[in-house]
């Protein structure tokens, strides 16, 4: 029984929910994600472990509202229960003393970026990490990433919060000022093609997480391959972290995109759903 | 057996053939000759008493002839349905030397119905607790069949599994119109009732390693996580929307039941015009599933002929029936997309047949200039599956062979790590339930006797 111990949105589109998986707790490792399914009609959901607490036997975990799993997953309350809890899956994150690591994340990918900055700095690095998202309202662990990181730099696109600007203006006046010995970026896919990109030239060390579309997340459907210097790869056995510089961005993108008319059938449904029993109040 | 009509059932995800009645059983009982050798029982991997059950048939004590499959098979109900009879007992009745051979298969799935849905046997008598503990890896018919025995015989068995749904492929792979879930779900109670526990969620070989497992007081582990490794054809535009694995189009289907999107949330894409590549059992399936899920022009595309294929004759005759159509003899190239990174199409080449290759069957030869695309929306590739690699990779001193799967003794299961047994498709590769079941049912017996005697 996954108990949630509480469920909260950070903003209209973003949700933090600490839930009950002693088991994952334990075991889990920085990088690495769990699969949930909310009910008996559910989809096998991964998302990444943010944060967990081997003593409450509890894990944090963060999502964007985009779909039908998502919209459930914001409408849960503390004391109700997710139906299934599948993990730790995928490969851990490799933690060593690399030097400097820049941390990038954007969006709600600055949730898993959070455990991977911990541990990384409890190996000895200098870590500074750089957030960014379209606005104020999408940014999310600010607080808890200044802790922990030697700095921080914060932009939103609008400028709305911290500097004016992309990620990627960030991590070259960072690179440019010092020498870099790793990047881990994590966020939404052109923000992650874009660092690549940009390390590229510089030659340094990038580790993306990838969100491939997955069904069981143990390597068995292949639903999440990917392109990684032209061999494939499934993100949930073989990932979900790869070399930066040797990921194929655009069919993942596409990729991405296969259930796109579904999604859509599927989430107007729900809503009309929700409408007749009165869950959903549209601000009318 | 009666079936439900092709044009029927093609509309639908019920099971297709409707089971005997009694009379009919009863009757069909009667026409086994009760031989003093029965050769059908070589056939059987799990060696069931088939004179023995099908006399308790004829004579209408149908509870008495399940007592006696149960036995040596823990999934008759599973079996009756899914096993090659054809190329097993049935094959070797002397009755289908002359004429056809008594329907063993189509008995056996009568009797576990009676005992399901009409008058339940109790449950089995369980050997005094020994205190000892076995860790199963895999709920397939091996990790079932060996959790089975073992609890039978008075060990204390946990089964891990990876998915949130126990039975594997018996739950993720072959469809409902072929195996209704309510029964593998039926079995699996029954299990529990007896005394297994079954913890789902959990993939060894990530959170925990097999010397976890050891260091937690378990004193034996049974491997059978099976072939869940999808092969891929490795030809260009592989990686398009809309190409999948059979295994990803049928768990979707199956155990995420997408087939009733969006009543239940996991998509799947329904096409037109869809191409399957193989011609096996699981081809067949997603031919099938595919027939089911709207498909007006479903292909499946085989670079051998009909004769070739693997798959039970029974299905190549469903499939048939249901309006697949065969493009025998052709060879894809390569996937064709769209704008949008969609596959629109398949480039194939056409063969024929040359001389016999390795396994006896005539290899396919190119015929050049041959090359024809076939419009398609979907695409199913169903051309086979390795072991998962998952455990092989961290477990330590554990001997594998060429194709990823891990070795173990015929007789014993035994691998090459003290108090490691495996069996089913994690050693042979991709073959059948019972023939896992059967191994399943050796490992039992090899494990207690090491648990007894602790001589490895």
């Amino acid at each position: 029984m996954h108990t949630i111990q509480s469920n909260e949105l950070l903003s209209p589109t973003v949700g933090k929910m600490v839930v009950d998986a002693p088991y994952v707790a334990e075991h889990r490792k920085a990088g690495q994600f769990i699969i949930l399914r909310i009910d008996e009609y559910g989809e096998r959901v991964p998302l990444t472990i943010a944060d967990a607490d081997r003593g409450a036997g509890t894990i944090t975990l963060y999502y964007q509202i985009v779909g039908t799993s998502t919209h459930k997953l914001s409408q849960l309350k503390k004391g109700d229960s997710l139906k299934d809890v599948a993990g730790p899956l995928g490969h851990p994150t490799e933690i060593k003393k690399y030097g400097t690591a820049v941390c990038v994340g954007g969006g709600i990918g600055i949730a898993p970026l959070y455990p991977i900055v911990g541990a990384l700095k409890e190996a000895g690095n200098r870590v500074v990490v750089i957030i960014g998202a379209r606005n104020r309202d999408l940014l999310i662990l600010e607080k808890e990433l200044g802790v922990l990181a030697t700095e921080i730099v914060v932009c939103t696109d609008d400028g709305s919060h911290g500097k004016k600007g992309f990620v990627t203006d960030a991590l070259k006046e960072v690179a440019g000022r010092e020498k870099v010995d790793l990047v881990v970026a994590i966020g939404p896919v052109p923000m992650m093609k874009a660092v690549s990109e940009l390390t590229r030239g510089m030659a340094i060390r990038t580790m993306v997480s990838l969100n491939s579309i997955m069904v069981d997340g143990t390597g068995m459907c292949g639903g999440c391959r990917v392109s990684v210097g032209g061999e494939k790869k499934f993100t949930c056995v073989d990932g979900p972290e790869f070399d930066g510089h040797q990921v194929d961005f655009a069919e993942l993108m596409e990729r991405l995109g296969a259930y796109r008319s579904e999604e859509k059938l599927s989430y107007d449904a729900h809503r009309h759903k929700c409408k007749l029993d009165g869950v959903l109040n549209d601000g009318r | 057996m009666p079936e439900q009509p092709a044009a029927e059932r093609v509309q639908n995800f019920s099971e297709v053939p409707y089971g005997f009645s009694d009379d009919t059983a009863m009757a069909e009982a009667g026409r086994c000759l009760q031989c003093k050798k029965p050769t059908c029982m070589d056939g059987c991997p799990v060696g069931i008493d088939i004179p023995g059950f099908i006399k308790e048939i004829r004579d209408g004590n149908f509870l008495s002839a399940i007592e006696v499959i149960k036995q040596t098979n823990s999934l008759p109900a599973v079996c009756g349905r899914v096993c090659p009879q054809e190329s097993q007992c049935e094959e070797l009745c002397v009755l289908g030397k002359k004429f056809e051979p008594v329907a063993i298969g189509s008995l056996e799935r009568f009797a576990a119905d009676y005992e399901r849905t009409r008058e339940q046997l109790p449950l089995p008598a369980r050997a005094p607790q020994t205190g000892k503990r076995v860790a199963i890896i895999g709920s397939g018919p091996a990790g079932l069949t060996a959790a089975g025995e073992l609890n039978r015989l008075g060990h204390a068995v946990t089964v891990f599994e990876a998915l949130h749904s126990p039975g594997g492929v018996l739950g993720y792979g072959i469809p409902e119109f072929r195996l209704p879930k309510e029964i593998v779900h039926y079995e699996i109670e029954a299990l529990r009732r007896a005394g297994v526990e079954i913890v789902m969620n959990r993939v060894i070989g990530i959170s925990e390693t097999v010397d976890d497992l050891f260091d937690q007081g378990y004193d034996a582990i049974f491997l059978g996580t099976g072939a869940g490794l999808p092969m891929f054809l490795n030809i260009p535009g592989e990686n398009l929307q809309g190409v999948y694995s059979a295994n990803e189009y049928l768990t979707r289907s199956n155990l995420m039941k997408a087939y009733r999107f969006p009543e239940y949330d996991t998509p799947i894409i329904r096409a037109d015009r869809v191409a399957v590549f193989g011609g096996g059992n699981v081809a067949m399936d997603s031919a099938r599933t595919a027939r089911r899920l709207g498909g007006k022009e479903v292909h499946l595309i085989y670079r051998r002929s009909r004769d070739e294929m693997p798959a039970r004759k029974e299905e190549i005759h469903h499939a048939d029936e249901e309006g697949v159509i065969f493009d025998i003899l052709s060879n894809p190239l390569r996937f064709l997309g769209d704008d949008k990174g969609r596959v629109r199409g398949v480039e194939c080449l056409k063969m024929k047949l040359g001389a016999p290759d390795d396994s006896g069957r005539r290899r396919p030869v190119p015929v050049e200039g041959s090359e024809f695309v076939v419009d398609i929306d979907v695409a199913i590739i169903a051309i086979g599956n390795a072991p998962n690699p998952i455990l092989q990779k961290t477990t330590a001193g554990l001997k594998t062979g060429r194709h990823g799967t891990v070795e173990a003794d015929g007789a014993t299961q035994k691998t090459s790590k003290r108090g490691v047994f495996a069996g089913g498709d994690i050693v042979s590769g991709a073959a059948t339930v019972i023939e896992a079941m059967g191994a399943g049912r050796r490992a039992a017996a090899a494990i207690d006797e090491y648990l007894k005697t602790g001589a490895w």
